[in-house]
Formats: C-alpha cells, sequence, structure tokens
C-alpha cells in the first residue's frame, strides 16, 4: 500500500508527460489526477489505520561506500502518516482544480499544448514530496528536498515566455541552495559523529551527540548544536525563513494551483517537517531551538508586517504563508513538535483553500491580480465568497476562547500561541501575538477589498466576472470542511493530554509520578500515592520514550505541553484579541472609512515604503551578493586567468610560441602526420634512452 | 580470451590503419565508408569491452586480465585493469561511438578525422589498461598529438593557439613526471606497476639548499606526477588552457576532451600518486584540498559570467573537476569513492553539454549566449534534454551528478571541515551558473529573427543522447552498480595508505623522540 502511495504519482507523472501525444490530452490528465486521487484515498487508509509503531519498507540499495550505507526505503510512521494525507489530499484536489483553472489560459496560444506538461510537473512535484517524507535516512529526504526543489522551479517557471516567471524560478532554485548548503554539512557532519545517515542510527546516537565536540570551521562546538542549526539553516531555505524568505513572494509568478501546492501547503512546509523529524537532536540542541524560536518569531512578524500593504491579492496570502510557518518554527523551537504538526496539518487546508480560492477570483477577473482593483465581488462569485470567508475565519483563529471549539486556525494557533508563553519564550510569545492581530488584519483586509465596497478597476472585467466551474469549487469544498473541522477533531491528538498525544505519535509514556510513587511505597504508604495521583488526573503522565522511539522524541523533562494547557487565562485569551483588535482594524480601514489607508500611506509615507518595498531585502541581496559575485567573477576572469595565470604562463613560453605557430602553419600545409610521426618517435627514443640509462 | 584487453585496445587503431591504407578518395561515398568503418570499429570494441566488464571480479582488488609480452628493447608489455580502472575503460567504449555518432556532419577530410580519433581511443584504452611505466607513458604522452591535431584541424578560428597551448601546457607539465619516473626505476628496478605499487619509496626527511623536504623522495615524485596530473585534470591555477582548447575544438573533440581526456589526471592520482606516495601525498593533501576548493569558487564565478556556452561548460568542469581531486586526496573510501563516481559521471554529463552545445552549433553556427533565447519555443525535445543534463550537472539527486559531489564532499568534510564548506558553495555557484546558462538560451520568447526557422533535434540526435540520459539517470538512482566495482579496489587503496602514512608518522615520532 504504502508502495503504491509513493509510485501512482510518479507513474501519473510519466504517463501525462510524456503520454499524452498517445491518448490525448484530457486522458493524460485524467490519469494524473485519477491516479493522485487512488494515493490520497490509499493515505487516509494508511492514516487512520495507523497504530503507533514504526514500519520499514526497504526498496532498493541507494549509496553505499564503505561505512556509509543508505538504501530507498519508506518509513512509515505517524509524522510520515500526517504528511502523507496532507500532501496527497492537497495534491489531488489541486490536480482536480486545475482542470478548470488551466482550462484556455490566455498566456498560451490556442494550438499550443501545456496542460499535460503542467499536470506532469504537478504529479512529479507530489512524488518528490512523498519521497522526502517517507524516507527513512537523511540522503533519499535530500533527495525529496531537491526534487521538490526542481518541480517548483519548473513550475514557478510554467509560463516560460515570461521574463519575470523564468528570474523568479532562478531565485527559488538558488536560495534554496544556500539553504540545502546548511543542509548538507548537518548530513556530513551527523556522518561524521555516527558513522550513519539513517534516522535510527542518528537518533539512538542523539544523546551522545549532546556531550560531544565537534570541531567545526574556526572553532570548537557542541555537536548537538552544530547539526541543529545547520539542518535548521536548510530548514529555513524551504520554508522561506527570515534571511533566505526572499524567493517566496516570487514564486507567486507560478499557477496560482502551484501557489496552493507547493508553495502553501506542502513544499514549504518540509523544513518544518525537518525539524520535526529531527526532533530526537534538536532536543539535546537547547541554544539551535532558541535560534529557531528566535528566527520563526521574527519571520512571523515581519512577514505579517509586509503583508499589510501588499496589493496583489497572491503576495498577500504568500506573505502570510511565511508568517505562518514561522508560527510552526517557533512551536518546534519551544519543543512542542506536535504542535508545529499540528498547524501544518490545519495550515494546510486553510491556507490551500485561501490561495485556490484567490485563484478562483482571480479567474473570474480574467487573471486580474491586483486587489485595487477588485472590489463588491461578493455577489458575483457567491461560493468563492464564502469559501474565502471561512478560510479567513480559520487562519485568524476564530473560536470560542477557552474551549475546544472553533475553526482549524483556532486551535492549532492558539496551541501554538500557548506552547511560546509555556515554553519560556516571551519573545516568541509576544511577536507570535502581534503577528497574530496583524494576520487577522491583513486577511480581512483582502476580504474587504475584494469582495466588498464598490467595483473598482477596469468595468468590463467586473462586468464578465463569473462564478468558476464545479471542478473548481468541488476542491474549494472539501478543503472548507478541513478548514472547520480538522482542528476540532484531532486536537486531542495533536494537542491533548500527554497520553493522548504519546499515543498518536507512538511515544511511550510514564505516570508522571512514578519515582515518587516508588519513593512512595519504600516509605510503606504506596497506596495513598496512588490515590492522589489518581485524584490529579490532568498531571498523570509524562513522555518516558528514548529517542528513537515513536514519531516524535520530546525529552522526559519537557514540559511544555502540561505547561501550555496550564497557561493563564489571559495567555489564552489573547490570541483571540488580537484577532478582534486586527478585524475591527480592518473594518476601520475598509469599511467605515475607506479614505484612511491612502491617507495614512502619505503621512507615513517612509514606513510604508518600507514596508511595500518588503524591508528592502531583494534591494540589500542585489547589491551584497549578486553584483558582487558577478563583480568578482569578471575581475577572475579577466584579470586572474588572464592576465596573472596566462601572462606568466605564456610569458614563459613566450619564446617558444611564435617558432611553435610557425611550425604549426607548415603543419597545416600538409606535413601534418609526418609531424605527428616525429612526435611519436621523439617520445618512444626518449623512453628508449631513459629506459637503457636508467637500467644501468 | 587471453588478450581482451589488447584487443580492445586495438581494435580501433586496426579500423584507423584500414581507413589509412585502403580508403581512397575524398568524395561522399569515401567519407560515408569513412564515417561507418569508425562507427562499426567502435561499436564493436563496445561489445568487446562489455566482456571484460561483466568477467570482471568485483570482489577481486586485485588487478584481472593481466597480459605480460616482451617486445622492443627490453621493454615489458603489460596490460591489466582493476576497480578503478576498469569503469574508465568502459567510459571511454561507451562514449566513443556516441562520439562519432556526434560527428556525422563533418565534411572536412573526414577519413583523416575518423583515424584521429580512432586512434585516440587506443591510445586512451591504453592509458587505463597499462601496467608499465613506460608503457603508460607512451600512451599517456601520445594520446595528446590526436587531440592536438583535432583541435589543430577541424578547430574554430582560433585553433592555433589554442592547440599549442593545449599542447604546451600538458607537454611541459609531463617533462618532470618523465625525471620522475627514471628515478622510480633506479630506485625500484623495475617499471612493472605492479611492483612498483608493491614498493616502498624512501619518505625520510633531508634538506636540499637548507630546505627541509618532508616526507623526502616521495614528496618530490609526488610533486613531478602532480605537475603533469594537475595539468591535465586540469587544476586551478593550471587551468587556463582547458577554455581555450573547448572553445576551439570541434564537438567531438570537445565531447572526448571532457569526458575522456580530463579522467587520466585523476586516474593517474589513483595510480600513482595516492598508492606509490602515500608519505608525498599526506604531505601535501592540504595543498591540494585547498587548490580543489578554491577552483570550484573560483572557476565557478568565472562560469557566472561567460559569454560563451562552451567557456562556461568549460569552466563548470574545471570546477566538477576540484570536487574529484578533493575526494582524492581526502583519501578515504566516501572521498575516493565519490571522486571516481563523479569522474565517470561527469564523462557522461559533460560530453552531453557539449553535444548540447554542438546541436544548436550546428544550426546556427555561434556558441554565444545573447545569439540564443526562446528554444524551447520551437525545440522542446531539444529543451527537456538541455534541462535534464542542467539539472545532472547541478547535482541534482536522482541524478549520477549528485552522488559524486555528494560522497567527495562528505569525504572531505572528516577531513577538513573548511575545505568542504568552502566547497559547498559550490553547489550554490552552479545552481546560479547553469539555470541562468539554460534561461538565457533556452527560456523566453523567441524573438530573434535569425532563430524563427531553427528545428528540434534530429532522430540522430536523439539517439545519441538517450544512452547518456539512461547512464545518467542509472548511476544516479542505483549508484551500486559503480560503487560495488570501485568499493573493493578502493578500500584496499584505502587501507594501503593508512598503513603507510601511519607507519610514517610513527617512524617520525621515533626519530623525534
Amino acid at each position: 500500500m504504502e508502495l503504491t502511495i509513493l509510485f501512482a504519482p510518479l507513474v501519473g507523472a510519466i504517463l501525462c508527460g510524456f503520454g499524452w501525444r498517445a491518448f490525448g490530452e484530457t486522458a493524460a490528465m485524467s490519469i494524473a489526477t485519477g491516479l493522485l486521487f487512488l494515493s490520497a484515498l490509499l493515505s487516509w487508509v494508511a492514516f487512520l489505520t495507523f497504530d503507533g509503531t514504526t514500519e520499514q519498507i526497504q526498496i532498493l540499495r541507494f549509496i553505499e561506500s564503505g561505512s556509509l550505507s543508505t538504501d530507498w526505503s519508506i518509513r512509515m510512521d505517524r509524522l510520515t502518516a500526517i504528511m502523507l494525507i496532507v500532501i496527497t489530499t492537497v495534491s489531488s484536489l489541486v490536480h482536480l482544480y486545475s482542470f478548470g483553472y488551466m482550462d484556455k489560459d490566455p498566456q498560451w496560444k490556442d494550438d499550443e499544448s501545456y496542460k499535460p506538461r503542467f499536470f506532469a510537473y504537478l504529479s512529479f512535484f507530489t512524488f518528490a514530496m512523498l519521497m522526502l517524507v517517507t524516507s527513512d535516512n537523511l540522503v533519499q529526504m535530500f533527495f525529496g528536498w531537491e526534487g521538490v526543489g526542481v518541480a517548483s522551479y519548473l513550475l514557478i517557471g510554467f509560463y516560460y515566455r515570461k521574463p519575470s516567471a523564468n528570474a523568479a524560478a532562478i531565485k527559488a532554485f538558488v536560495v534554496n541552495r544556500v539553504g540545502d548548503f546548511g543542509f548538507a554539512l548537518g548530513i556530513f557532519a551527523l556522518f561524521l559523529l555516527t558513522d550513519s545517515i539513517r534516522f535510527d542510527d542518528i537518533f539512538a546516537a542523539a544523546p551522545g551527540l549532546a556531550e560531544t565536540q565537534l570541531s567545526f570551521l574556526w572553532g570548537e562546538w557542541n555537536a548537538a548544536n552544530v547539526i541543529a542549526i545547520l539542518l535548521f539553516i536548510g530548514a529555513m531555505g524551504k520554508s522561506a525563513q527570515l534571511f533566505l524568505h526572499t524567493w517566496l513572494p516570487d514564486a507567486m509568478e507560478g499557477p496560482t494551483p502551484v501557489s496552493a501546492l507547493i508553495h502553501a501547503a506542502t513544499m514549504v512546509t518540509a523544513g518544518v517537517f525537518l525539524i520535526c523529524r529531527m526532533s530526537p537532536i534538536m532536543e539535546f540542541a537547547p541554544e539551535a531551538t532558541m535560534f529557531i524560536t528566535f528566527i520563526g518569531a521574527t519571520t512571523a512578524f515581519f512577514a505579517a508586517t509586509v503583508g499589510l500593504v501588499q496589493t496583489d491579492i497572491k503576495r498577500v496570502i504568500a506573505y502570510s504563508t511565511c508568517s505562518q510557518l514561522g508560527y510552526m518554527f517557533v512551536a518546534a523551537g519551544v519543543g512542542m513538535y506536535s504542535a508545529a504538526m499540528f498547524h501544518l496539518f490545519t495550515h494546510a487546508f486553510f491556507k490551500a483553500m485561501l490561495f485556490l480560492g484567490a485563484g478562483s477570483v482571480i479567474h473570474a477577473m480574467h487573471h486580474e491580480q491586483d486587489m485595487t482593483n477588485y472590489g463588491g465581488l461578493r455577489k458575483k462569485i457567491p461560493y468563492t465568497f464564502a469559501a474565502m470567508l471561512i478560510g479567513t475565519l480559520a487562519i485568524t483563529g476564530v473560536g470560542i476562547p477557552l474551549t475546544y471549539i472553533g475553526f482549524s486556525g483556532f486551535l492549532s494557533k492558539d496551541a501554538i500561541i500557548e506552547s511560546a508563553f509555556a515554553g519560556g519564550s516571551a519573545y516568541g510569545f509576544w511577536m507570535l501575538v502581534a503577528a497574530a492581530a496583524m494576520t487577522s488584519f491583513y486577511s480581512w483586509r483582502l476580504m474587504f477589498m475584494t469582495f466588498f465596497g464598490e467595483a473598482r478597476g477596469n468595468k468590463h472585467t467586473h462586468d464578465h466576472a463569473h462564478e468558476s466551474p464545479m471542478v473548481m469549487l468541488i476542491p474549494l469544498g472539501v478543503l472548507a470542511l478541513g478548514s472547520i473541522f480538522a482542528g476540532m477533531l484531532w486536537y486531542n491528538s495533536f494537542f491533548g493530554h500527554t497520553d493522548q498525544v504519546g499515543k498518536f505519535y507512538g511515544i511511550p509514556v510514564a505516570e508522571a509520578g512514578a519515582e515518587d510513587h516508588a519513593e512512595g511505597a519504600e516509605e510503606g504508604n504506596a497506596a495513598l500515592v496512588t490515590e492522589d495521583q489518581g485524584a490529579e488526573g490532568e498531571h498523570h503522565y509524562a513522555f518516558a520514550g528514548q529517542p528513537g522511539e515513536g514519531a516524535l522524541y520530546m525529552a522526559p523533562d519537557n514540559h511544555v505541553l502540561d505547561d501550555a494547557h496550564d497557561a493563564p487565562v489571559w495567555v489564552k485569551v489573547s490570541p483571540f484579541v488580537a484577532m478582534l483588535i486586527g478585524l475591527l482594524g480592518a473594518l476601520w480601514f475598509y469599511i467605515w472609512n475607506p479614505t484612511l489607508p491612502g491617507r495614512l500611506a502619505e503621512s507615513q509615507r517612509p514606513i510604508y515604503l518600507f514596508l511595500k518595498n518588503k524591508w528592502y531585502f531583494d534591494e540589500l541581496y542585489n547589491v551584497v551578493f549578486v553584483q558582487p559575485a558577478k563583480w568578482i567573477g569578471r575581475q577572475l576572469w579577466k584579470k586572474g586567468d588572464g592576465k596573472i595565470i596566462d601572462g606568466t604562463l605564456n610569458g614563459v613560453a613566450m619564446g617558444i610560441v611564435p617558432f611553435l605557430t610557425r611550425l604549426a602553419g607548415r603543419a597545416q600545409s600538409g606535413y601534418i602526420f609526418t609531424y605527428a610521426f616525429a612526435m611519436v618517435i621523439g617520445i618512444a627514443v626518449l623512453i628508449t634512452w631513459m629506459t637503457l640509462g636508467g637500467a644501468n | 580470451m587471453d588478450n581482451l584487453l589488447s584487443i580492445t585496445t586495438f581494435i580501433p587503431a586496426l579500423a584507423a590503419l584500414i581507413l589509412a591504407l585502403f580508403l581512397r578518395g575524398s568524395d561522399a561515398a569515401a567519407q560515408r565508408n569513412a564515417k561507418w568503418v569508425a562507427m562499426f570499429a567502435t561499436t564493436a570494441t563496445f561489445l568487446v569491452s562489455l566482456f571484460i566488464l561483466f568477467e570482471f571480479d568485483a570482489s577481486n582488488p586485485g588487478f584481472q586480465f593481466v597480459e605480460q609480452a616482451d617486445w622492443l628493447l627490453g621493454l615489458q608489455y603489460k596490460m591489466g585493469v582493476d576497480g578503478i580502472s576498469v569503469l574508465f575503460v568502459m567510459l571511454t567504449t561507451f562514449m566513443m561511438p556516441l562520439v562519432i555518432a556526434a560527428s556525422w556532419n563533418v565534411t572536412d577530410r573526414v577519413k583523416e578525422y575518423m583515424i584521429a580519433f580512432l586512434l585516440l581511443e587506443t591510445l586512451m584504452l591504453g592509458v587505463f589498461m597499462a601496467l608499465d611505466l613506460v608503457l603508460f607513458y607512451l600512451f599517456f604522452e601520445a594520446g595528446l598529438i590526436p587531440m592536438f591535431l583535432i583541435i589543430g584541424i577541424w578547430g574554430g578560428a582560433n585553433r592555433i593557439y589554442a592547440s599549442f597551448k593545449f599542447f604546451l601546457y600538458t607537454f611541459l607539465g609531463s617533462v618532470l613526471m618523465l625525471v620522475a619516473m627514471v628515478a622510480m626505476f633506479s630506485d625500484a628496478g623495475s617499471t612493472d606497476i605492479a611492483v612498483l605499487l608493491n614498493h616502498e619509496f624512501d619518505a625520510g626527511t633531508f634538506s636540499i639548499l637548507g630546505i627541509q623536504i618532508v616526507g623526502g623522495m616521495q614528496t618530490l615524485m609526488f610533486l613531478a606526477f602532480f605537475a603533469s596530473f594537475a595539468v591535465k585534470m586540469p587544476m586551478w591555477p593550471v587551468h587556463t588552457w582547458l577554455p581555450d582548447a573547448h572553445v576551439q575544438a570541434p564537438t567531438a573533440g570537445s565531447v572526448v576532451l571532457a569526458a575522456i581526456l580530463l579522467k587520466m589526471g585523476g586516474y593517474g592520482f589513483l595510480r600513482f600518486s595516492l598508492p606509490m606516495f602515500p608519505v608525498g601525498s599526506e604531505v601535501l593533501a592540504p595543498l591540494v584540498l585547498w587548490m580543489s576548493a578554491i577552483a570550484i569558487v573560483y572557476t565557478s564565478l568565472v562560469a557566472l559570467v561567460q559569454q560563451d556556452m562552451k567557456k562556461l561548460i568549460a569552466y563548470s568542469s574545471v570546477a566538477h573537476m576540484g570536487f574529484v581531486t578533493m575526494g582524492i586526496f581526502a583519501a578515504n573510501q566516501q572521498g575516493l569513492d565519490g571522486a571516481i563516481f563523479q569522474m565517470i559521471s561527469h564523462g557522461f554529463i559533460s560530453g552531453a553539454l557539449f553535444m548540447c552545445v554542438g546541436v544548436i552549433y550546428d544550426r546556427m553556427h555561434t556558441r554565444e549566449i545573447d545569439a540564443y533565447g526562446g528554444l524551447v519555443n520551437r525545440m522542446p525535445a531539444y529543451a527537456l534534454v538541455f534541462l535534464f543534463f542542467t539539472m545532472a550537472n547541478v547535482g541534482l539527486p536522482g541524478t549520477s551528478g549528485f552522488v559524486g559531489e555528494f560522497l567527495t564532499l562528505m569525504g572531505v568534510f572528516q577531513v577538513n571541515t573548511w575545505v568542504a564548506a568552502v566547497a559547498t558553495t559550490g553547489v550554490i555557484l552552479s545552481a546560479a551558473y547553469a539555470l541562468w546558462l539554460y534561461r538565457r538560451v533556452v527560456l523566453g520568447d523567441l524573438i530573434k529573427e535569425s532563430l524563427k526557422s531553427i528545428t528540434d533535434m534530429t532522430r540522430r540526435e536523439k539517439l545519441i543522447f538517450a544512452p547518456l540520459v539512461a547512464m545518467t539517470l542509472l548511476l544516479g538512482i542505483y549508484p551500486a552498480l559503480v560503487l560495488d566495482i570501485i568499493g573493493p579496489s578502493v578500500s584496499a587503496l584505502v587501507n594501503n595508505y593508512d598503513t603507510a602514512t601511519t607507519a610514517a608518522a610513527a617512524a617520525l615520532q621515533v626519530v623525534g623522540n
């Protein structure tokens, strides 16, 4: 079954990409889509029947060199199972949606066949992503990691005639490679220290790494911390965290279904997945996880500020994704990997839906993406409006405070904010609360600018705005269900009591009072202690697994989960308050007083421009990295190769060259074989002389 | 078959002889015959060489299929292959039919052209099989001549300069190697490589003119060989002949140069430097590692700003060879496995990339990047193939380009994290220059008037690329095909190396005490 889940998309990609001429466009696309639905169906079966025990399936030998031994193989545990349903569900829906969205794309001429290529790329991406999450070693994971990078490159640059799309594709690939630089070094360091890159071996060796010193570059470092940071650099690239985030907004050059699948629900969460997967190392790397928390929180804040002023509908959602990924990293950084996975899970539904909804708007508006040209669309496209509304309620975290009833984002985001507080990261907590307010503001701003108010922009376009076809609306409906219910249904599994979470992930738990219990028994009043424990109820259990047992590792002294549940009430309601502030702000700015945004932008021009230009990261990188690299390249070429190396070496040979050139001139005119023959003889004579001389 | 290696080696030479003696005239029929003879001979060579591969006992780290005979002046003819060399033999025989097929449009002096390539194949195969010092030297140096002629006669406008640069660099390097060979013979009393491999060259430190030479004779001999192999690789900073040679060489010449000739330097390091002068290698390894790391970054940066497609790919080749030398002088299993793998893989990938350039050069007669743009609109098959090899060139996992890079970096990380970190930045830069090249040539709208009627790849061209795509994928997904064969020999090499260097270190301690 696992093999079918994994390879069905690959088969689909190959059949669709190479076979469409043979069995027609529609058939090819249907095959790819059908295989993905099969994969999704099996994934749900696998997820729902999964019993918590890790299973491994070996497929084929991979790189083997000395003590390095890797296989192509599947590791099936809870983390994998979660990712499987996220990937295949969103992917199959996006396939379906693309039937409508990609039909009669104005970027192409009528006789051009672009759809099978698009579907093949989507399916190939899905395969690579599945390889990433099912891997049982770091090399196969790296294969998936780079594979999704290529798929992303191809899909961002899908409109290959557009220079901006091509530039964005290269940018995405190269910036990701900067992250891969760290990831690769992390793999090498792990191999150096543990002599293996299989997860089982690494996890078993993790406690030892905390005690090991690694001499890396200029210093001696704690091995666990160095490795954790190197791996996190990889995660930063893939998940578009601050400093390596610049590619994600540009990636919106790709068709909208791509943004939904790759740049919202799946690929960009691979970094979060990596950190969760490596939780046995992270638990022993306190400084590194502080760094992760810091970067995550800062990204969440930074991206939210930029999202406030963007007018391209897709870019707003892109920055929102960047920001939400920051939330997940904060959760992982404070040791609540389960909360990170929870948000990853719910975010996949509502963010994919927001993107597909945005796609539906764009589709309706004839590929207009600027929100300043929208307005009043809720009557024209009511289903899309409903879907976007649900998505917005989910992302802003609407629910009933202090209960477990709410949209999926309410539960998972609150879980993270509470974890950040409980994990002792005041910085993380406040940044995330601030980001929550801004999230609410820009999400509602998007809604108000798009669906409310007066129609702006091209009147003709507005007159012809039309609701999308069913193939596009059905995926929205399915994702809407996920956005509403996913949080409530799985809350206990991801963020319930310790024993529930432990059971979900297959992590052994022990009674928290086990030690007291033993001591009590010695004192002869065991019965009393047991009763006390029983009466307390909530604090009954603590994680007790060894690294590698279960899908996540949380050290026995990791109490963040319990502490988060016991967080003060003001902490628990703070995200809700933040959400209300954002909502009211958006209402004030865009419904009650629509001229205010423009006036504010005028009066606070520097701040506005700073945000509008995304904190000038692109400009900065261009000056600091891109231009110098080209300048150095030219200098090395002209001066280094040309003047210094050739100058010197040719200078030495200067006396001979003219002579040889004359000789060559003669060789040209027919003496060539004589010349070659002479050289062979010359060498032969030389060697003979050498041999005879040497023998004496 | 006792003479399998000799048969394989000399089939092309025999065909060249037949062409030289019997083919008359230069009309279309004669040209066609010349091509078909060459195609037949190279294909036959490949088929025969398959026997070597199938009969090869991978578990045996020693030399196999050994042939030995006396010839002129008391010299010895000795051939054999082990796990290190057998795949280079296969790479050569595999590439040559493709090279001939890629030359199908040559019209100038076709007979001589084919003779040059056939002789070149024999000489290249000889290099990888020779088990006698003199024989090796003969093949190694004589191989220069056909290549020199290929560039000099069938090359581009500035071919004379390029061919002499190529010739001078490589030839001057080998003079020093010759001296070292004389020294080796006088020390060991034999030119048999198998004997020399077991001979312990003196590694005692001594001083000349007040300069202390750690590792003694071994270091000196290492340097002498290094002078030759480093140029052949080519290593920074003696790499500048390569871009010029590539630019001026005809497509097929570039393919052979990149795919096979460059591997001779790496093979030399593996056959001579590392096993015969382990102490010398150990002494100079840090220098070589740093030269490799610099090469990777330096040439990648230079590749970024090239205007000529072939130059760009040539610089990229130098960077990839940097991974090879780095892996070799990491001197551990992963490094060496990776280096050999990288050389084999680079043979396919760079060969294919030069053929990709050849495809459009044949149509447009220019290699200027700016002359192209938007080819995907009219050449979808070409765009796909070029993309595939671009991705392989940047070391995408799943293609063979990844395995070599990954293993060499992993090997060198265990030795020197600085070198590993610097070299890993090459992974970023390679993505930048390769994708940018692809974008400028293939992507975008097709605007240029001159390109409006360009045609996609012909059936012949597709057939040439098919085996290369297959090998690149196959080795990328199932690298054990290569690693199983080279593993035991490399492992033996690493063990000997470790033993020798440990003993030398112990000896130094004793002296020190």
